[in-house]
């Protein structure tokens, strides 16, 4: 470990200087270098974006700004925050410099705030840990902050508890918590992931606001290239650990040097509106017709109405994109088709059985002509049993083959077909990464060569050169064997390109459908149109005419 | 994340026996451990490892019979202290007290091994279906478990050894009593550990794929529920087994053992030797109890530390000694990587985000636990 630096004569005017920083980190398997001697530095009012895979060292490296790392982790070389080393920091002096000196804003906003106390506490938590405050003081502050912040009525809404707050007003609070004591640096770990594109734009807004009107320097982690071109000034790019290159956000994008960021960036989805040649019209696989689904509520509360009244059709050999913000019902019609949740009004038609009030005898012999990809690869294969074991479940629960070697010669094919080597067949599904888990998922759903694939958001849990990888291999799997599918994802740029028709979902209702050209080319309804403005680009030039549009559409 | 932390260097064929032995809770736990935590496992095993040779083993090396009082030089004399005819001495009653222990540890492991068997399928069972299923049959066994909860393990183990031995107590007929007791109240304590786990794993998305593909109930139960959820049973079963021997020392205590011309047993022993204390007669109760003392002991590090062990954010690791980056690519199989950051994104992302967003604003930890 280096010795404490206290001053460094060029860098004091820094807000963060991290100087060959190395993270090793002890695990079951071995030692793991998180991060291989990184030097960078963020300047006073500037937003750094940091981007990579996940895996690449740099929520490690944010982290380590805080003094954040567990236990297994040690760190050698320095980080300089307003001229001090964090790494050699005592926990007293950490303690005095977190809060004060640099702040962090989580991922999930709905973890980040402790459920029991009311937010204004939490504020004046903050407050009161580094000055000698009165009660009434720190409340002051803490309204303040709020309405700074965009908190409607602060007064009032400082003694609301967490569950009383939406996903976005709860970031604004974690942002609100992070700004009180006016760090000179805030992490920002992935601060829109959680959040739905239109909350994102507002909570991006909102960070920029910080930077202009506090001179915050942020440090922003993403794998959003989207974000990165609306909000950042300066981008490092990491890979396994290392940093690849480091550019202003503009010459980033129009002239990247490394290969690596090549790629990055050719992997982004982008909008393009390519009109697809529609299957040929047949009688629908699927059919809803003022589809209801309830969700029960407690004893003597009405229920949740998750789904209310959804007609659509889907067609043999079609791709329909069901798109939608969380909570707008996208997941929970898949579902229902899949016979996972119950159908509770109207109807649907699932290759021609009724799901209102289906009964599980009668839809069973049908679940073999569909396949469900589900959303997080790393949950949905038994941990206990190998790969090729969980590709051939299908196949022996409906006969197919009696046992898991029977059927080996099928899952062979099949593993070979979604671009995995046959001897993956014998691993445990943690010995995968995210992509290969999801094309043996795919796999698994394509073993009894289905009519109809029921995807659910089965990119998003990836990184975004992996997710390129996966769709393509999806668009050729459905050329190939010509099945139907519902693929339910929350990001327009994945459904332009796959789908040959969109559902747009809002609050459990239709709020368009149509050809996926002419939804996503010329929107007709106001939620669709506002859906596309919040979406990101990964341009930085295109980014800001738009933000300017979006800004000039709200206030006319 | 803790399920499949099992560190199987991809090179092996995974189904080979040696990667099976090293898949064994104990056999795994051992392997993983490091330091203080590798102590109590290794000091647990051993002191139990003892216990159960000694138990087998007993007809070679107890030097008398339980029920012996005479050899062929005569009765043996009461209360001899510690000599070279009676290495610990004899009881009030002339028994031999090395012997009584060494016979003694025969019934505690037959009360363990009755008790245990007898509890641990129908609450597995019990506690998968409950769990799995849910509705009515559910909430009917909890209540019913719950109930059973609240009886005193030694006032059922009481009325059952009245009930099932009717006051004669041999040796089949105490342990019966023990173990029978002991199950009745074990069953809710599997019940409870499996149906937990059952109603986690149910939400897991495996088990809705499974569901999706059109698995009926019982193969989801048993292939994708069932095997998923036994990960804290050995935990369960080591304290049980300790408890089972203090119930089984406590019913002989109270006088609801077995005959000492039937087996040995050591809470029978310890009450006979009550009225020695005052006498200055240590040797009659010391080992006895010493015994009960050591198996308990033994038996609650192995759980102990097995707990401590299934749980990533109390187990400790190797730290590092001079490891350069090489050697880690080099030691690191391929997938350890995805699962390293994964830890990291377990403790960070998720448990940790409340705890660190309250660290970031600078208060202590102390003071957040307030």
């Amino acid at each position: 470990m280096s010795a404490t630096q206290t001053t460094g004569a060029a860098s004091t005017d820094a807000a963060v200087d991290i100087r060959d920083l190395d993270v090793v980190f002890t695990t079951d398997g071995g030692d793991v270098h998180a991060v291989d001697h990184v030097s960078l530095q963020v300047q006073p009012g500037e937003v750094l974006a940091i981007v990579g895979e996940s895996g690449s060292g740099k929520t490690v490296t944010a982290r380590t700004i805080l003094g954040l790392l567990p236990e297994t982790a040690t760190a050698t070389g320095a980080v300089l925050l307003r001229g001090t080393d964090v790494v050699s920091a005592s926990p007293a002096l950490l303690q005095q410099l977190r809060g004060a000196d640099a702040a962090m804003v989580f991922q999930e906003p709905s973890t980040a705030l402790n459920p029991v106390y009311t937010v204004g506490w939490q504020i004046a938590e903050g407050l009161r840990a580094h000055a000698k405050l009165s009660k009434a003081a720190a409340r002051t502050k803490a309204i303040d902050i709020l309405r700074r912040v965009g908190i409607p009525e602060p007064e009032e809404r400082v003694d609301y508890y967490p569950h009383q707050f939406s996903g976005g007003q709860k970031q604004r609070v974690v942002i609100a918590m992070a700004l009180v004591l006016d760090p000179a640096v805030i992490v920002a770990d992935e601060p829109t992931t959680a959040l739905d594109v239109t909350v994102q734009a507002e909570i991006l807004d909102l960070l920029r606001r910080c930077r202009d009107e506090f001179g915050t320097a942020i440090v922003l982690i993403t794998h959003n290239m989207g974000v990165v071109a609306d909000l950042a000034d300066r981008v490092v790019v990491m890979y396994r650990g290392e940093t690849v290159e480091t550019a202003p956000v503009g010459e980033l994008f129009a002239n990247p040097q490394a290969d690596y960021t090549k790629a990055l960036l050719a992997a982004v989805p982008k909008l393009e509106i390519v009109d697809r040649a529609q299957p040929e019209p047949a009688a629908p696989l699927v059919s809803a017709r003022d589809l209801v689904i309830q969700y029960p509520g407690r004893l003597g509360r009405p229920g949740f109405t998750a789904v209310d009244g959804v007609s659509f059709d889907l067609g043999p050999g079609e791709v329909l994109g069901l798109v939608g913000e969380s909570g707008s019902g996208k997941t929970t019609i898949g579902r229902a088709i899949a016979g996972l949740t119950k159908v509770t009004g109207g109807s649907l038609d699932v290759l021609g059985v009724e799901m209102n009030g289906m009964r599980e005898r009668d839809f069973r012999p049908r679940r073999r002509e569909i396949g469900f990809v589900f959303q997080d690869p790393a949950t949905s294969f038994n941990p206990l049993l190998t790969i090729a074991q969980c590709v051939a479940e299908p196949l022996i629960v409906h006969g197919v083959a009696r046992d898991a070697s029977a059927a080996r010669g099928r899952v062979d094919e099949l593993l070979e077909a979604v671009q995995l080597p046959r001897a993956y067949g014998d691993r445990f599904p943690h010995e995968l990464s995210g992509g290969q888990r999801q094309r043996a998922s795919l796999a698994r759903a394509l073993a009894l060569d289905p009519k109809l694939l029921i995807a659910d958001e089965p990119t998003s849990a990836l990184d975004v050169s992996v997710q390129a990888r996966v769709l393509e291999l999806f668009a050729e799997l459905q050329e190939r064997f010509g099945f139907a599918s519902l693929f339910i994802t929350h990001d327009l740029a994945v459904v332009d390109q796959l789908a040959h028709r969109v559902v747009v979902l809002h609050r459990g209702q239709v709020a368009e459908q149509g050809r996926a050209a002419e939804v996503l080319g010329s929107p007709q309804d106001p939620y669709t149109r506002r859906l596309l403005a919040s979406l990101p680009v990964p341009d930085p030039v295109r980014q800001a005419e738009r933000r300017e549009e979006r800004r000039r559409a709200a206030d006319a | 994340m803790s399920l499949n932390s099992t560190p199987v260097a991809s090179t092996e064929n995974p189904r080979s026996l040696r990667a099976i032995w090293r898949r064994l809770p104990v056999i795994h736990h051992l392997r993983q451990s490091v330091g203080l935590q590798r102590g109590m496992l290794v000091a647990g095993l051993i002191i139990t490892g003892l216990f159960v040779l000694v138990a087998i083993f007993a007809p070679l090396l107890a030097p008398y019979g339980y029920g012996q009082l005479r050899d062929d030089s005569g009765r043996f004399a009461p209360q001899q202290p510690p000599g070279p005819a009676h290495l610990l001495g004899t009881t009030v009653g002339g028994y031999d007290v090395l012997s009584r222990v060494i016979w003694g540890s025969q019934t505690a492991l037959l009360v363990i091994v009755f008790a245990v068997l007898l509890s641990i399928f129908a609450g597995i069972l019990l506690g998968l279906v409950s769990g799995y299923l849910g509705g009515w049959v559910d909430r009917v066994l909890v209540v019913i478990a719950d109930a059973v909860y609240a009886f005193p393990t030694l006032l059922l183990a009481i009325v059952t050894a009245i009930v099932i031995t009717g006051g004669e107590s041999d040796l089949l007929g105490g342990i019966l009593a023990a173990a029978i007791s002991i199950t009745v109240v074990f069953i809710p304590q599997y019940f409870r550990v499996i149906r937990a786990e059952a109603v986690r794993v149910k939400s897991e998305a495996f088990v809705e794929s499974a569901k999706v593909i059109g698995a009926k109930a019982p193969r989801v139960m048993f292939r994708h529920v069932l095997r998923n959820s036994t990960r804290t049973l050995p935990l369960i079963f080591t304290l049980n087994s300790s408890e089972a021997i203090l119930t089984l020392a406590g019913l002989g205590f109270l006088g609801f053992g077995i005959e000492p011309t039937k087996a040995a047993e050591w809470g029978y022993d310890l009450n006979k030797s009550l009225s020695d204390v005052t006498a200055g007669i240590w040797w009659t109760s010391v080992f006895p109890g010493l015994a009960i003392v050591l198996v308990v002991l033994g038996i609650t590090l192995i759980g102990e530390s097995l707990n401590d062990l299934a749980d990533p954010r109390l187990r400790a690791r190797r730290r590092r000694r001079g490891a350069t980056a090489a050697d880690a690519a080099a030691s690191a199989p391929l997938g350890s990587p995805a699962s390293a950051t994964d830890v990291v994104g377990v403790t960070s992302a998720s448990e940790a985000a409340a705890a660190s967003s309250t660290a970031t604003t600078g208060i202590d930890d102390q003071e957040a636990g307030r």
